[in-house]
């Protein structure tokens, strides 16, 4: 069964810069569907670290690649919001990135833990047209956010 | 158009520290201009750099990897980083990141000696 259209879906340029436009859009979006403005902050930084990982190690800060977002409210019972987020960069292995150890202190390697961390569903897959599209999923009513669930967490070689 | 925005930041020395009180939220396109405004920062003769986050609504990985090359650098120059006023968002990610008990985060910029 095909899943419905999103609500949303845009297309979005590879530049740092317009990163606050695209957490306003998601912020009032979730506010809308009912999120909670702690859960909404998770959703929100969650997205927000996706595409910068886009941006920084997909397309290496080229400002004229796109990236698109879909947004669907999750069907009853389940509240929450399912977010697409697409690229054409070079397709990689999922398996072969992690987030670093959070107990090494160093720069970066923050994001995709953040990403596992503040959601309830995410997954990368290869897109058939090429390049990669992150599979986001946040529940209203989670209680503990938590790492995905199992599957979703990909120990390898690569920091992301 | 540019990919990366400057960002508001105020300084303000007090005794031998100085304040650094950034303004707006810190992401990919802002962290540059504040990783190099605190590099100047840890240049200058301050023995202790208190970045005042009171201001900043929002921040991500990036802002984080930022405090933390400045964290490194102070420590190798002798100098104290104190984060002061964390915002409770911005308070999560260094929670999260397991980073609170790394830094030395004070509620207040005068909690902080200054």
């Amino acid at each position: 069964m095909s899943q419905p259209a999103p609500e949303i879906q845009v297309c979005v340029l590879s530049q740092p810069r317009l990163l606050g436009a695209v957490r306003a859009m998601l912020e009032t979006f979730a506010e809308r569907i009912g999120f909670c403005e702690t859960r909404r902050g998770e959703l929100v930084l969650a997205v927000d670290e996706a595409m910068t990982n886009i941006i920084r190690h997909g397309y290496g800060h080229a400002p004229d690649c796109r990236i698109w977002l879909s947004l669907r409210e999750l069907p009853s019972p389940r509240r929450g919001i399912r977010v697409e987020i697409e690229d054409h960069q070079a397709a990689f292995d999922p398996e072969e990135v992690s987030g670093r150890s959070l107990d090494e202190v160093r720069p970066g390697g923050l994001g995709l833990h953040l990403i596992r961390q503040l959601t309830n569903v995410c997954r990368h897959e290869r897109r058939s047209e090429g390049g990669m599209r992150l599979v986001i999923e946040k529940f209203c009513d989670d209680a503990s956010t938590g790492p995905s669930p199992a599957g979703t967490q990909t120990p390898g070689a690569a920091s992301r | 158009m540019t990919s990366v925005d400057a960002m508001t930041i105020v300084e303000e020395p007090r005794g031998d520290a100085l304040v650094l009180r950034p303004i707006g939220d810190v992401d990919l396109s802002r962290s540059p201009h504040m990783r190099e405004r605190l590099t100047k920062a840890i240049a200058s003769p301050a023995k202790r750099l208190i970045v005042d986050l009171s201001k900043v609504p929002y921040m991500d990985s990036s802002g984080v990897a930022t405090l933390v090359e400045a964290l490194q650098h102070c420590r190798k120059a002798g100098k104290k980083l104190v984060l002061a006023a964390l915002q409770p968002k911005v308070r999560s990610i260094f929670e999260i990141a397991k980073l609170t008990q790394v830094f030395d985060v004070v509620d207040k910029v005068d909690g902080a000696g200054a």
